[in-house]
């Protein structure tokens, strides 16, 4: 509850006012909804919303699963020689610069309109954190123990397993944690395009000045971020509790 | 060649030269001989190339001129360094047991011989805790534990107890020196420390700032048997002050 309780507080407080400054006239509700009324959204469009709140999780979820595993392997190959690092990192780099929303025709022309379309944006928005943070990571292993590892004749396969790969893991986690918000917004940008999910109910529901139902999908998009968050929290708990500083000081 | 006695390697280095990416001269034409069980202690002010030796000597970094040769040609090395460079997500157990593990030694074997060490080393209490339960102390003689646990014919230490209180410092020394007496391997010590490297040793080398030239090379004559008691012994106290004050003659002229 300690731990619930301080971000629980602004929330009510904002919403309470939310609903009073609307309730009242002072602004407008084809702009800002009240509160109960995004809660009469989500009620009436249940199903349409469930349905949409599963697409996008779908695709989100399969999209972060590709970059992270994408991710890693591209920075195992890049930590492997300083070479390799240098032909290919200014592209991953140059490739985080490319706006989403300026490529996602591409994508739908590319892989046509439906899931498809979806996961390759949320693939591409949330890869470059986790090739990031795990290259840091791979490359910053102590040195000695790389010498230790060699001197007991160890192989890059085990080195790798078992040095550098563990030692890299609060730095897999960070990226992990940023890359997954980022696997909703692409999913949600890809939407918009690729005509489903919430990013599609977003999109027709401001047609229809449906500003409520824009929050209430907002609001699940949202709350679908901070599951995927709180899971990566949750493995980031289960494996670094024991050794590492930013787990034990929490 | 230094001849093979006991457990340990005889090394002998021959004209090693080493020379850093940007041309700097660490060390020239060196030549030293060290014999199978002995335990040298190499001193020298910071940059002499103490650790560049070590680090040869393990054949991590090769000579860029001379050789370095062992009797027996193929042999077992360890390394302790200055700090205890531990893999803090194992046990102390694993952490132990991580030589054998990477020379592919089956896991019921190996735990049998980790568990051994860490009783010689007094933490066979502590073997599930991680290296962030540990005190420096600890940490550190789980780092030396690892290292014996491959029974190595060549010790080398890099500084190990440079950062650690006094009390612990002794207490570690002698320790050491009793397992080195057990096991008879062959043990180089680099340190700072001229007590440290007295009181441990049976002879001592000390280096020039520049090239690596040893300006001193010198058997140190306490018994072998050293325990806490030789630091406050009036007479064997005095022995041990002769050698540090040789030792600390050579320093001071470089």
């Amino acid at each position: 509850m300690k731990k619930f309780l301080p971000p629980l507080i602004p929330f009510v407080v904002v919403t309470l006012a939310v609903e009073w400054m609307v309730r009242g006239g002072w602004v407008p509700s084809y702009l800002v909804p009240a509160p109960s009324a995004v809660l009469r959204a989500l009620f009436d469009s249940r199903d349409e919303l469930a349905a949409a709140f599963a697409k996008t999780s779908a695709a989100a979820l399969i999209g972060f699963a590709l970059s992270t595993f994408t991710g890693m392997a591209i920075a195992v190959l890049l930590s492997s020689s300083r070479a390799i690092q240098r032909s290919f990192y200014p592209y991953a780099v140059f490739f985080q610069t490319v706006p989403i929303i300026a490529i996602a025709p591409l994508l739908v022309i590319w892989f046509g309109y439906g899931m498809k379309t979806v996961i390759a944006s949320a693939f591409i928005v949330s890869i470059f954190p986790v090739i990031a943070n795990t290259l840091t990571g791979l490359l910053s292993t102590d040195p000695a123990l790389r010498d230790l590892f060699r001197l007991y004749g160890a192989s890059a396969g085990v080195t790798l397993v078992k040095l550098r790969f563990p030692a890299a893991l609060p730095q897999i986690l960070t990226g992990l944690r940023v890359a997954s918000g980022l696997a909703v917004i692409g999913a949600i940008v890809g939407e918009f395009i690729g005509g489903q999910g919430l990013g599609s109910v977003v999109d027709v529901a401001r047609t229809q000045q449906r500003v409520d139902k824009v929050f209430a999908a907002v609001l699940l998009a949202s709350l679908l971020g901070l599951g995927l968050f709180a899971l990566i929290n949750l493995i980031s708990a289960l494996t670094l509790r024991r050794w590492h500083t930013s787990e034990q000081t929490r | 060649m230094p001849t093979e006695t006991g457990r340990g390697v005889g090394l002998r280095l021959e004209r090693v030269r080493r020379v850093f990416e940007n041309n700097l001269v660490v060390i020239e034409g060196m030549d030293l001989d060290i014999d199978a069980g002995e335990f040298l202690a190499v001193l020298g002010p910071s940059g002499c190339g103490k650790s560049t030796l070590l680090r040869m000597i393990a054949r991590l970094s090769p000579p860029d001129g001379g050789r370095i040769l062992a009797e027996p040609q193929h042999f077992q090395t360890s390394f302790v360094f200055q700090d205890a460079h531990l893999l803090p997500w194992r046990t102390v157990l694993d952490n132990t047991a991580l030589p054998l593990e990477l020379l592919g030694t089956k896991r019921v074997e190996r735990y049998i011989q980790a568990r051994a060490v860490l009783a010689q080393v007094g933490l066979e209490e502590a073997e599930a805790r991680y290296p962030a339960q540990l005190s420096g102390g600890m940490r550190m003689r789980v780092s030396l534990a690892r290292a014996l646990v491959t029974e190595p014919r060549l010790l080398l230490m890099d500084e190990p107890f440079a950062a650690l209180d006094e009390i612990t410092r002794f207490n570690l020394e002698v320790q050491l020196r009793e397992l080195w007496q057990r096991l008879g391997m062959t043990v180089i010590f680099v340190t700072h420390s001229i007590s440290e490297a007295a009181f441990l040793a049976n002879r001592a080398v000390v280096l020039a700032r520049s090239g690596g030239k040893i300006c001193l090379d010198r058997r140190i004559d306490l018994p072998p048997q050293r325990t806490n008691d030789l630091r406050s012994d009036p007479h064997l106290g005095q022995r041990l002050g002769h050698e540090m004050k040789l030792l600390m003659g050579a320093m001071e002229e470089e």
